[in-house]
């Protein structure tokens, strides 16, 4: 379990770092969205990988905490999740606004190399 | 702090959400309506600052030590979510707060109407920078600053243009970075640590095992570089002069407080978290920060010599400022914090006044002169529906443009150089005389020095050539009008850098209590982990 994570993390970052210096504004936010999974996943398994574990505690069980996962982490993703849709959104308002000012879709706004 | 007084803790936050939220339900053609309730809003703001800053100074019996914790939800403090004021958040939310008022008055002479939704998206920012301010735990502080980003997203677009499209491209894809290395910050040290919470952290943080210190401190680390992002340290400050350059002068002037926020935040952790007391980890950054932050300086004064438009000037003063910030925070001592935070105040205000005052200065100038962003015309069709003849309802246009404008620059320059007798010569006065109080003066302390006065030549050559080109020359074009609005705003942060000189007395004396404050996080801490649950003593007696 933690391989597969920590594979998954290490690639969804490498890969989300190479489409950010990438020169097209698109790359960019594939780019951004990547690193976005990765950090989320990341803080997922700052709280411990737990499986099979429940992060809610139930009424009538008893106060074992390590019968639980932690649920601190997984209330953190769900908010860096929403916070991360909502300004990738927002970014590509933004993309497609400079694609219509400037003609191209380089991040500078023009292509060097012409 | 008891009784209603207490709950003017969260008034920051509250107000300038709710009437943002009021104002969505109105159709964007109620100007008038609009600006009213912004206005009141910045007016209340201001006074409950005035209030917090009053309270938190005097000291009260319940509370002496002038730190105060409010529990949202009533939890108690290291579970619950806790908004915490001492001395230190007190005066950085005035100092917003002026900021605030001001600017909002000067963007209503006509920047808000060069494009929809200024207000609510204004008052947005500040309550996203009143919350980074006031928060206690690291998690929410993340959260305060997204509202802050986001809402500064809406506002550097704001009156559109290529030139600022494609600044706030790279700004957006900078900050969203940042925002991440944010998250994974937080993430290492909820690993490490098992708390969020700033004072819960820093009593835990000296029993961190001596195995898991190196990841403790690489999520320190990581965690800084965002905020150090925001603070435009130098290799990560390339995009801060071109996007504050390509800002709408109001929101340039706000940003000047932004930039703030990434020192606050460092002031505030590496006090609290990193200091005396934090065992293994105490001060492991304050060499990188003091390095970095000087080389920060040496970019800026660089730049500002570079640099022939204003705003550009402005940019790079940012950068310089923060530098002289960062390497003091690095070097420490609480006589030397004291002097900073003085500095931090006269410059945010001072830089904040001269974003102002270039649109109206260059406003006379030829037009091939003028700077792509600012020179975008401002009353195109951007606005949806906006009712036809009403310029002259802007107020009154005053005589002697030329002079004002000039006494004003003048007032600017001198402020941005550090010459007497305004508060940028007294604040770089205490820098240099808290330095020079050290028993060995380092290398260090000497370079610091060096850079500070090089840095008030370099703004001082710089203003005295952009003032020779735009004010003296003889132009062919007449001055244009300046309303009375327009002025007021420049007049009265200009005022209140007067008023920091005069005062120099008591605000140093106030500086010099709250970096006391902060050399001895025990006081934060009591104040947050030991704040009363509201009805837990008094609740059975008050029913």
């Amino acid at each position: 379990m933690e391989i597969v994570l920590a594979l998954a993390i290490g690639t969804l970052t490498a890969s989300g770092l190479w489409l950010l210096f990438r020169p097209r504004t698109f790359q960019v936010i594939l780019g951004l969205s990547l690193l976005a999974y990765a950090v989320n996943l990341f803080i997922l398994a700052a709280g411990r990988i737990r499986t099979d574990a429940p992060p809610v505690v139930a009424r009538d069980a008893a106060s074992d905490p390590a019968l639980y996962a932690d649920p601190l982490p997984q209330a953190l993703v769900l908010t860096a999740i929403v916070i991360s849709f909502a300004t990738t959104a927002l970014l590509l308002v933004v993309l497609l606004a400079s694609r219509g000012l400037t003609g191209t879709d380089h991040v500078d706004g023009e292509d060097g190399d012409q | 702090m008891t009784g209603w007084a207490h709950h003017l803790i969260i008034l920051p936050i509250l107000l300038p959400l709710l009437a943002s939220a009021v104002m969505l339900a109105f159709d964007e053609r109620r100007r008038t309506l609009k600006r009213l309730l912004s206005f009141l809003t910045m007016v209340a703001l201001v006074a409950v600052s005035t209030a917090l800053l009053w309270r938190v100074a005097g000291g009260s019996p319940d509370s002496p030590s002038g730190s105060y914790a409010y529990l949202l939800g009533n939890w108690p403090a290291p579970f619950g979510i806790v908004l915490v004021i001492d001395r230190l958040s007190a005066m950085m939310l005035l100092l917003t707060n002026v900021l605030g008022l001001t600017t909002l008055l000067y963007a209503l002479a006509r920047w808000d109407r060069s494009g929809p939704r200024f207000h609510p998206l204004f008052l947005l920012l500040l309550m996203g920078v009143n919350g980074a301010f006031l928060t206690g735990d690291i998690f929410n502080l993340f959260v305060f600053f997204e509202v802050l980003l986001a809402a500064s997203y809406g506002l550097i677009l704001h009156g559109s243009g290529t030139e600022r499209t494609s600044a706030s491209l790279h700004y957006i894809t900078i900050n969203i970075a940042a925002s991440l290395l944010f998250l994974t910050g937080i993430a290492i040290i909820y690993s490490v640590t098992g708390t969020l919470n700033i004072a819960d952290l820093a009593l835990r943080i000296p029993a961190i095992a001596r195995a898991d210190l190196a990841l403790f401190e690489s999520g320190a680390a990581v965690l800084g570089v965002a905020f150090l992002i925001k603070a435009g340290i130098w290799p990560l400050s390339f995009w801060l002069p071109r996007t504050y350059a390509a800002a709408a002068p109001p929101v340039a002037a706000m940003f000047a407080i932004m930039s703030k926020v990434g020192i606050y935040v460092i002031l505030r952790l590496s006090s609290a978290l990193l200091g005396a007391d934090a065992g293994g980890a105490a001060g492991f950054a304050d060499e990188w920060l003091r390095f970095a932050g000087l080389a920060t300086m040496a970019f800026g004064i660089i730049g500002i010599l570079s640099v022939r438009q204003l705003t550009g000037i402005a940019g790079y003063y940012v950068l310089v400022s923060s530098g002289i910030l960062l390497t003091s925070i690095g070097i420490g001592g609480q006589a030397l914090i004291a002097a900073t935070l003085f500095y931090l105040v006269s410059s945010t205000l001072a830089v904040g006044a001269l974003y102002l005052i270039i649109e109206p200065v260059e406003r006379n100038a030829d037009e091939e002169d003028m700077i792509a962003g600012i020179a975008e015309p401002v009353f195109d069709d951007e606005y949806v529906g906006a009712p036809e003849g009403e310029e002259s309802e802007i107020g009154v246009v005053i005589p002697g443009t030329i002079a004002i404008l000039g006494g004003g620059f003048i007032f600017c320059a001198l402020l941005l150089s550090g010459l007497p007798p305004l508060s940028g010569f007294i604040a770089k006065f205490a820098i240099i005389d808290a330095l020079f109080r050290h028993d060995r003066i380092s290398g260090l302390d000497v370079a610091l020095i060096a850079l500070m006065i090089l840095s008030g030549l370099a703004a001082m050559v710089a203003m005295t050539r952009a003032g020779i080109d735009l004010l003296w020359t003889p132009g062919e074009d007449s001055p244009s009008r300046l309303s009375i609005i327009e002025v007021g705003p420049i007049g009265l942060l200009l005022a209140v850098c007067v008023g920091l000189m005069v005062m120099a007395g008591p605000a140093m004396r106030y500086f010099d209590q709250t970096a006391a404050a902060l050399a001895d996080p025990a006081i934060y801490i009591e104040a947050v982990l030991s704040a009363p649950r509201a009805g837990a003593d008094a609740g059975a007696a008050a029913r």
